[in-house]
């Protein structure tokens, strides 16, 4: 009656290892980057203006990744632009992740009057354009760090909601509800026991997508000059102070454009790494 | 257990029941009922191992389900064990779910795939406040005949007879007095059949339940049941002792299912 079923250990895939890799090294940069970062990243030195990579004619030693038109060194603005980005990915997905799931399973499992009000709130708020929703939203609340979390969070709870609920529904017709039922387990009882680790999966995929989300819209905001005070190092602004000299410094633009991709790409393939090593149920 | 000398575990009393008819929902106002049970009156004795027969959207699984309260009728009465629960709120309905257990069709969608069989297993055991829940999920499978290393598998990683056993063993974990099995065996192939009906049979004997057992397969209801209970279109048509109905039946919906039993044919080749 054994068989080699349950015997099938599955590998760490490689996509899990890279992407959690990346991140990890990132979290590092992020928290160390008083530490490890070649130079200060606001110290400016109009003599070093424009330097290009080392590996290019015409570096000066110790700025790795060149300078900016105004002498800073892009490999610290880098580093240090780190800590905002993680730290919008962390909380702004997380927060959003907690309060869309929590609506959709509550709308998809409970259905009558409970869904009714969530999905009329969906319906709207998706008929709100999503970047202009996040400007004027930020243009009331005013910059800061609080103010990208809010708009990221009340733009992006409905992608959560909607795909939950949808999930929340197709288990809830499933039979080990009903034997839950039998079992005299309560409805909030068995949303929680039965349906949550069935739909925890999907919810870990589009946490990690919504991280790499919740960075891009806070690069966006700082392209448009609508993120936190303009002195601190983000991506998003180094990007748009790096187009503007796109033709005598290329590397300006490039380097925190890279880490961007790499980062956003890493947040969306550690989910579905995740999934792979950890969800008991092979697909 | 609260003993009681009803000599009926159940009694039904022109039981009705009628679900919202969605396809028919007008775009205002409440979608029209649809009657699916029409009255129905029976007693289960304690003991007794019925078999529900009937074709397709008869109403045995909404009769099965209304058994086990997973719907409240509309009409009409169910008592178990002397007591009325036809509209018993589920909280009051908790004490005695523990008596009156389900057996699913499908156990794909009746195990939850994400949880381990031990702890299916004990979940119930655990609601209903059993000391060592753990130590009776292992016990169960023993009964089941399982091997107690499978309680740290996931559905998936078993057979569909060993999963359909699981499905046993959950509902025979929590001691009941009454059990209902739907179609539990018509996703077998021939041999699993036999081995689950087999086991059902011991247990039933061994544990003393009283079984309700719903099937279109009156070949697998004449093995098992000790009297049978005929639905077509959401009534009665017969009610009668196992033999007593195959000998001699009285409504010609039955002779119908019966005449639509395949016999072996001692002409048939081997192609
Ligand atoms: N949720 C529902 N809403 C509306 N009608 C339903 C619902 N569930 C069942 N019905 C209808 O009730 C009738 C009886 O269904 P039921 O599932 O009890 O039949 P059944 O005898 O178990 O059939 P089968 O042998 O195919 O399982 C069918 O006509 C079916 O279409
Ligand atoms: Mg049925």
């Amino acid at each position: 009656m054994l068989d080699g079923r349950s015997q099938i250990k599955r590998k760490l895939p490689p996509r899990l290892i890279l992407s959690a890799g990346w991140l990890i090294l990132l979290g590092a940069a992020a928290m160390l980057a008083p530490w490890i970062a070649p130079k200060d990243p606001l110290a400016q030195d109009l003599f070093l203006g424009q330097l290009p990579p080392a590996w290019v004619q015409g570096h000066e030693p110790g700025y790795l990744l060149g300078t900016d038109s105004l002498g800073r060194d892009v490999l610290s603005r880098i580093l240090y632009g780190t800590r905002l980005a993680l730290t919008v990915a962390l909380l702004a997905g997380s927060i959003t992740c907690i309060i869309g799931a929590t609506l959709g399973l509550l709308a998809g499992f409970l259905r009558g009057w409970v869904d009714i009000m969530i999905s009329r709130a969906i319906d709207i708020w998706m008929a709100f354009p999503p970047v202009l929703f996040s400007i004027l939203l930020i243009a009331v609340l005013g910059p800061g760090l609080t103010s990208i979390i809010i708009a990221i969070v009340v733009i992006d709870w409905t992608r959560f909601a909607r795909v939950i609920r949808a999930e929340a529904m197709t288990q809830g017709a499933m039979d080990y509800v009903a034997s839950a039922q039998v079992a005299g387990r309560t409805r909030l009882s068995t949303m929680f026991t039965e349906i949550l680790p069935n739909v925890l999966p999907t919810i870990t995929v589009l946490l990690t997508l919504e991280m790499g989300i919740a960075i891009i819209v806070e690069a966006i905001l700082s392209f448009v000059n609508l993120s936190i005070s303009t002195d601190d190092p983000t991506w998003g602004g180094m990007i748009a102070e790096g187009r503007t000299s796109i033709h005598q410094a290329w590397w300006v633009l490039v380097f925190p454009l890279i880490t961007l991709f790499l980062t956003v790409l890493s947040f969306s393939q550690l989910g579905e790494g995740l999934k792979d090593r950890f969800d008991p149920v092979l697909r | 257990m609260s003993e009681s000398y009803a000599p009926n575990l159940y009694q039904i009393d022109n039981l009705r029941l009628s679900l919202a008819d969605m396809t028919k929902k007008p775009l205002v106002g409440a979608a029209p009922r649809l009657e699916i049970l029409k009255g129905l009156s029976f007693t289960i004795p304690k003991g007794e191992i019925l078999g529900i027969v009937g074709g397709s959207g008869s109403g045995k699984s909404t009769l099965g389900r209304a058994l086990v309260r997973l719907l409240e009728p509309s009409g009409g009465s169910i008592k178990f064990d002397g007591k009325d629960i036809t509209h018993l709120p589920e909280t009051d309905l908790h004490p005695l779910r523990r008596r009156f257990q389900m057996i699913f069709q499908d156990p794909m969608s009746s195990l939850n795939p994400r949880h381990r069989v031990g702890a299916i297993i004990a979940a119930p055991l655990s609601l209903h406040g059993l000391s060592n829940p753990r130590q009776r999920a292992l016990e169960a499978l023993d009964h089941v005949g399982l091997p107690r290393g499978f309680a740290t598998r996931y559905p998936h990683e078993l057979s569909g007879g060993q999963r359909q056993r699981i499905g046993i063993a959950r509902a025979i974990a929590l001691k009941p007095d009454f059990i209902l099995a739907d179609e539990i065996v018509s996703g077998l192939d021939v041999s699993s059949q036999a081995q689950v009906l087999n086991l059902l049979e011991t247990l039933v004997k061994d544990l003393g339940l009283t079984l309700a057992f719903i099937s279109h397969d009156l070949s697998v209801i004449r093995r098992l049941c000790t009297r049978i209970l005929v639905l077509h279109r959401g009534e009665i048509v017969e009610n009668a002792a196992t033999p007593a109905l195959f000998a001699n039946p009285q409504a010609s919906y039955t002779r119908d299912l019966l005449d639509a039993i395949p016999l072996p044919d001692p002409k048939q080749v081997w192609a």
